[in-house]
């Protein structure tokens, strides 16, 4: 991932290129499947996006794995980091909502699905899912909702929110266009759906040029009170 | 026992199972005595426990302190994740109930997750003694739940700052219910925390000083209106209260504290200014003020300002503030200071 480990050994050298000591290897339950998401929550809409790469270390493993998970007729999930978690996480998500469904005779809010997520996170807190995530989905009152996550489950409603291997560089970049940071004398218009697709499409382009890890295809995620769009738009796939 | 050492089993003195992550998932029924927890979800084996591959939020600064007037407890906003700012608008003090915030400091969701459930057992505890948890004991509850994960990287420092009100007069507050929601309750907070009691709140943003001259609890009125710092313990049982409650086991009792990467920076401020005899205003702007200099000097803090005041009619808050604004009216300051400097000089 792109925080801080440590680069050089003992002796001065890169610990990628030159032997700098005797290292003990354990098994690591981890590996980094790469990926980037994306939520816009708008006036009566919300939008998740996420590029279709599954990678690891060097290797593409698939042109064609996309990271939105749908889960309700008003809610979508974008997970992110490794692919084994996300697959067994949306797993035990969509058994959570079918049980509550069952018990309840209506199906779950965006916002309790966000609850609920949280305390699945953190019920495994001390080996946790290696899974950012970011669900999006329209609240009871129709409005757009975005709510991102820890790996460990701490989360909070955001407008618009990145997660995943180019989050770093997406998020400054969302600030200032959906946010309006760092500008002054600007009209803070409110952001109409064509609008918000076409800046989360050129948002992904940029992104594919500059990490690794993201490219191949865009899948956005439209949804409204008419149900979920689905577009797929294709990205750099070098 | 042979077998014990062969199989690399230790035995945990984990003998509540409502505190345990695993019970947070929803499939397990509460039960306080329950002595045979699963310890399978919390690995306590005899091997090193799993690397994390990704860093979590840290940094922050956080104070509180206690004056004539109530409770103040402002928090800066940032939420960094080792050099990214993961967001820029956390929220940092949480309310459990109309009389009791919680700051939170330390890992984000550690913070977030340990005060949804002690809010659910003040919640709890209410319900089945029919009056609230005072101050102390949801310091004390809040500290014991946290003992059991001590040594692991569990990582909370919260500051409960609440204002203990007689049980007695609890009825009365009851018989007026004011909409909460006026009060300017961010969105943010997790929507399964619910309001515990419907008492009596000032629902302007900016509370007056006014409030305390209709209050019920005349003992309360006595604590506060006296600016004498020797207090009788009867006294004591109602009125603020502070408390620093930390995931290494630290429980203290005290009149300021702050918490956080930021902290030595807010204490400077704060111990030369802080007395009992502050007005509201002065001590908003102190809190403020002492928020903005660890903001300036700290790199893990920064933002906005969340400010909080506790009355005895319960917690008013403020309206986020952007510290950019402090940091203009601060240089404006400054010049002016400068200039009335150079024209004495000229003198």
């Amino acid at each position: 991932t792109m925080f801080a480990t440590q680069v050089y050994g003992d002796n001065g050298k890169m610990k990628e290129y030159h032997y700098t000591g005797p290292v003990e290897h354990r098994f690591s339950p981890y590996s980094f499947n790469g990926g980037t998401v994306l939520a816009v929550a708008g006036e009566d809409f919300a939008i998740v996006a996420s590029d279709t790469r599954l990678s690891e270390g060097y290797s593409i493993h698939s042109r064609d794995s996309p990271k939105c998970y749908k889960l309700t007729d008003t809610t979508v999930i974008g997970c992110s980091g490794f692919h084994g978690d996300c697959l067994t996480l949306t797993k035990i998500i969509d058994a959570r909502l079918k049980m509550y469904k069952h018990s309840n005779n209506k199906c779950m809010t965006s916002g309790a699905i966000a609850a609920m997520l949280s305390t699945i996170l953190y019920g495994r807190r001390f080996f946790p899912y290696y899974v950012y995530n970011i669900i999006g989905g329209l609240d009871e009152e129709g409005k757009g909702a975005v709510y991102s996550f820890d790996p460990v489950g701490s989360y909070q409603r955001d407008t618009y929110k990145a997660g995943g291997s180019a989050s770093a560089m997406l998020q400054p970049l969302l600030d200032n266009q959906i946010g309006f940071k760092n500008m002054e004398g600007v009209q803070h218009l409110p952001l109409s759906q064509e609008k918000a697709v076409q800046l989360v499409k050129d948002v992904f382009i940029s992104a594919a040029e500059r990490d690794v890890y993201t490219g191949d295809a865009l899948r956005i995620c439209i949804v409204t009170k008419d149900g979920i769009k689905e577009e797929t738009v294709p990205l750099r796939k070098d | 026992m042979a077998l014990q050492d062969v199989s690399g089993f230790q035995d945990t003195p984990m003998s509540h199972m409502w505190n345990t992550p695993a019970s947070l998932s929803g499939s397990v029924p509460f039960r306080c005595d329950n002595r045979h927890t699963s310890l399978s979800s919390l690995s306590t084996s005899s091997s090193p426990p799993t690397r994390r591959p990704f860093p979590l939020s840290h940094g922050t600064t956080t104070l509180a302190f206690v004056f004539q007037g109530g409770v103040i407890a402002a928090a800066d906003t940032r939420a960094s994740c080792s050099g990214l700012v993961a967001c820029p608008s956390a929220q940092k003090i949480l309310p459990i109930h109309s009389h009791l915030l919680v700051t939170t400091s330390g890992s984000g969701a550690d913070c977030m997750l340990w005060e949804r459930i002690l809010a659910r057992e003040i919640r709890l505890y209410q319900l089945r003694h029919g009056r609230r948890l005072s101050i102390t004991g949801s310091a004390k509850l809040l500290s014991h739940m946290l003992h059991p994960f001590k040594g692991t990287d569990v990582c909370v420092a919260a500051i409960l700052c609440g204002w203990d009100v007689e049980e007695v007069r609890v009825e009365e507050f009851k018989g007026q219910r004011v909409d909460r929601m006026g009060s300017g309750r961010d969105d943010s907070i997790s929507p399964a925390k619910r309001p515990i009691e419907e008492t009596v709140m000032s629902t302007s943003d900016a509370c007056s000083q006014d409030d305390l001259t209709d209050c019920a609890c005349e003992r309360t009125r006595h604590a506060v209106t006296d600016v004498d710092l020797t207090r009788s313990p009867v006294r004591d049982r109602c009125g603020p209260k502070l408390f620093y409650v930390c995931s290494d086991g630290t429980r203290l009792q005290g009149e300021l504290f702050s918490v956080g990467s930021g902290s030595p920076y807010a204490y400077g401020v704060l111990d030369g200014e802080v007395r009992w005899s502050l007005n509201e205003e002065e001590a908003i702007s102190l809190a403020r003020e002492a928020v903005y200099r660890a903001t300036h000097r700290d790199a893990y803090s920064g933002n906005c300002v969340d400010l909080f005041h506790i009355t005895a009619q319960g917690y008013c808050r403020r309206d986020r503030e952007d510290l950019r604004e402090e940091y203009h009216r601060n240089r404006e300051r400054v010049l002016k200071r400068g200039k009335e400097e150079s024209e004495e000089d000229k003198k």
